[in-house]
C-alpha cells in the first residue's frame, strides 16, 4: 500500500514507532555467535517473535512451505519441531534444511529422546554444512506421550550435555573424544525453560546451569501465569540472568474451556490457572476462541513490559494463521519495521489494536 | 535406564524404610562419609588379597543395599550426594542436571504419573542436607554407559569415574577460549 513502482516509500518507515525494547548487545557483552537473523534481532534490541510450525505428515515439501509462509510474514525465527509429543513428522533436519532453502529462518529443534552422543554430534555437524545457525537443545517428550509408546527410549545425554556438546563443537573445534574438526560449527544455541512446574525455588537456578552449558536464548513453555512469571523473572533478575541470555516467553491461544482443561491434564508441562479456564468458560457461546486470543494479547503486552523479556514464542498447533493475526493485533510489528531486517520491501503493518489490558 | 518397567519404578518408592531414610538425608550424609572413610582404607588392603573377590564384594554390597534404599540402577558413576540423596537414574529420562519441563502440577513425573518426581524429590531432599546439599547446582558430565554394572565406590577410588571425556571442556576453558 505504501510502495510506489515496487519501490519502497521511505516515508512510512519515518511513521513506524521505532522503540529499544532492551539495550543492544555489544561485542564485549557477548560474542556474534552465527549471525543468524533471530540473533541478529535480539542483538539489536529489537522485540522478538518466533513461532513453530507443525512438520507436515508428508512427503511433500509444499505441505511445509505453505504453513511457513504464513508465519514467516510475523515472526524472526520458526522452530521446526522434533517429533513433538513423541509423535513421527517430517524430521526436524529436513524442515530446517526446506525453510532455510525457500528462504525462511529455522530454528533447528533437537531433543535426547531419540538420538545417541554419535548421532547427536554428526546431526549438529550436518545441520551446520546444510546451513542451519539456531539449534534448541530440548531433552524432549517421554516416548509414552505419542502414539508409539512401544519404542526404545534413548536418553543417553540430558539437554545440558547437548547444549554443553554444541558448544565444545562451535568454540573448541572439536567433538567429544577430542578428534578435530576440519571445520568448526557457527550455532546460536537455544534451550528451554519452564518456569510453571515445580520445584519453582530450582528453576532460575537450572537456567544459570544452562546458561552455564552455553545457551544463548530462551524459549518457555506456554506462560497463562503472570503472577508465577513474574516470580520466576524476578530470580532471574536477581542472578543477573537476563543480562546473559535473550528471553523468549511461550504464548498460545487457547480455543474453548474444554481445550484449556484437557491440555492442563494431558499436555506434560503445561500450567493453565483456574482463572484462566473461568474467563473461556464465561466467554459467549461461539466466543470462546476470540477470548482465548485476547488473553494471549494480553499475556504478550504484559510480559513485554517486564525487564528481561526479550521477545515472545508463539505456539498455536495447526492454526499458523492465528498466529499471525495475534502478532498484527498485539502490536509487536509496529515497534519497528521488519523491511529493513529482511532486506525487502513489505507493506507496513497496520496500526495495532488498542486490548484493554 | 530404558529397560525399567512401570511396576518396577512403582516398586522403587515402596520399600520399607527407604523412604523414611531418603527423607532424612542428613543421617545419610554420615553413612557416606563413614562409608567413604572405611572403604578407602580397606580397599587398597583388600585389593591386594584378591582384586576379584573386592570386586565382586563391592558390586554386591552396592546392588544390596544401595539397591533397597535407592533403587540403584548400577551406573558406576554414583552421585547420590550431589542429587539430595535420590538416584538419578531412576528418573525414565535418565537425567544428571535437574528436572524436565514435563513435572506435573502436583510433584509427580510426566511418564509414571504415580510416582513423584525423582527431582522433585532431589531438591527438597537436598534443601535438608548440611555438607552437600549444594552439590545439585554443579554441572554434571555425561554418564559412561561402559560403566554400567561396575562397582561406583571401586571405580571413585581407581579414578575412572572422574576421568573426563577427552574433549569435555571444562566452562572456564570455554570462556577463556572466546
Amino acid at each position: 500500500m505504501s510502495s510506489k513502482n515496487g519501490l519502497f516509500d521511505l516515508a512510512d518507515v519515518t511513521k513506524v514507532p521505532t522503540q529499544f525494547n532492551h539495550a543492544p548487545v555489544t561485542a564485549s557483552d557477548r560474542p556474534l555467535r552465527s549471525n543468524s537473523r533471530l540473533e541478529r534481532v535480539l542483538r539489536s534490541g529489537r522485540f522478538a517473535v518466533t513461532s513453530e510450525i507443525h512438520a507436515p505428515d508428508s512427503a511433500d515439501p509444499a505441505d511445509l512451505y505453505k504453513n511457513a509462509l504464513v508465519l514467516s510474514e510475523v515472526c524472526d525465527g520458526i522452530n521446526a519441531t522434533d517429533g513433538s509429543g513423541a509423535h513421527c513428522h517430517m524430521s526436524s533436519l529436513a524442515c530446517s534444511t526446506l525453510m532455510l532453502n525457500a528462504g525462511y529462518e529455522p530454528i533447528f529443534q533437537m531433543g535426547c529422546r531419540d538420538r545417541n552422543r554419535i548421532a547427536m554430534q554428526g546431526d549438529l555437524l550436518g545441520a551446520a554444512a546444510l546451513g542451519v545457525k539456531n539449534v534448541l537443545c530440548l531433552t524432549g517428550d517421554d516416548v509414552t506421550a505419542g502414539d508409539q509408546p512401544e519404542a526404545k527410549r534413548v536418553f543417553d545425554f540430558d539437554c545440558m550435555h547437548l547444549l554443553r556438546t554444541a558448544r565444545i563443537m562451535r568454540d573448541r573445534g572439536i567433538f567429544l573424544s577430542g578428534r578435530e574438526l576440519e571445520s568448526a560449527p557457527k550455532f546460536f544455541l537455544g534451550a528451554a525453560s519452564n518456569p510453571f512446574v515445580p520445584p519453582f525455588d530450582w528453576r532460575a537456578l537450572r537456567l544459570a546451569k544452562k546458561i552455564e552449558a552455553g545457551a544463548d536464548f530462551i524459549q518457555t513453555q506456554y506462560c497463562y501465569d503472570i503472577p508465577r512469571f513474574e516470580k520466576f523473572m524476578q530470580q532471574v533478575q536477581e542472578q543477573g540472568l537476563h543480562e546473559k541470555v535473550f528471553i523468549l516467553v511461550g504464548v498460545g491461544p487457547l480455543r474453548s474451556a474444554k481445550g484449556a482443561l484437557f491440555m492442563r491434564n494431558n499436555v506434560p508441562g503445561v500450567w493453565i490457572p483456574d482463572e484462566v479456564i473461568e474467563r473461556l468458560e464465561q466467554a459467549p457461546k461461539g466466543k470462546a476462541a476470540e477470548e482465548g486470543k485476547k488473553i494471549c494479547i494480553e499475556i504478550i503486552q504484559q510480559v513485554r513490559e517486564m525487564v528481561g523479556v526479550h521477545g515472545v514464542h508463539i505456539m498455536a498447533y495447526r492454526q499458523e494463521k492465528t498466529v499471525a493475526e495475534i502478532v498484527e493485533r498485539s502490536g509487536l510489528l509496529s515497534r519497528r519495521s521488519r523491511d529493513q531486517l529482511n532486506g525487502r520491501s513489505r507493506r507496513v503493518s497496520a496500526p495495532a489494536e488498542a486490548v484493554a489490558v | 535406564m530404558s529397560e525399567l518397567t512401570r511396576p518396577q519404578m512403582a516398586e522403587a518408592q515402596r520399600k520399607p524404610g527407604s523412604e523414611w531414610l531418603k527423607n532424612h538425608p542428613r543421617i545419610l550424609e554420615v553413612v557416606y562419609d563413614g562409608s567413604k572413610t572405611i572403604l578407602k582404607l580397606m580397599y587398597p588392603l583388600m585389593n591386594r588379597i584378591s582384586p576379584s573377590f573386592t570386586k565382586k564384594f563391592m558390586i554386591w554390597n552396592e546392588e544390596v543395599v544401595k539397591g533397597y534404599v535407592f533403587n540403584c540402577q548400577m551406573c558406576g558413576q554414583c552421585i547420590l550426594h550431589s542429587t539430595g540423596m535420590t538416584c538419578p537414574m531412576n528418573c525414565p529420562k535418565n537425567l544428571r542436571n535437574g528436572p524436565c519441563g514435563g513435572v506435573r502440577a502436583n510433584g509427580n513425573c510426566e511418564v509414571i504419573p504415580d510416582m513423584p518426581c525423582v527431582w522433585v524429590q532431589a531438591w527438597e531432599r537436598s534443601r535438608d542436607m548440611g555438607a552437600y546439599g549444594d552439590d545439585i547446582l554443579l554441572f554434571q558430565p555425561p554418564v559412561n554407559r561402559a560403566l554400567k554394572d561396575s562397582s561406583a565406590w571401586i571405580n571413585m577410588f581407581e579414578g575412572i569415574d572422574e576421568k573426563p571425556l577427552v574433549g569435555w571442556v571444562s566452562v572456564a576453558e570455554l570462556e577463556g577460549s572466546l
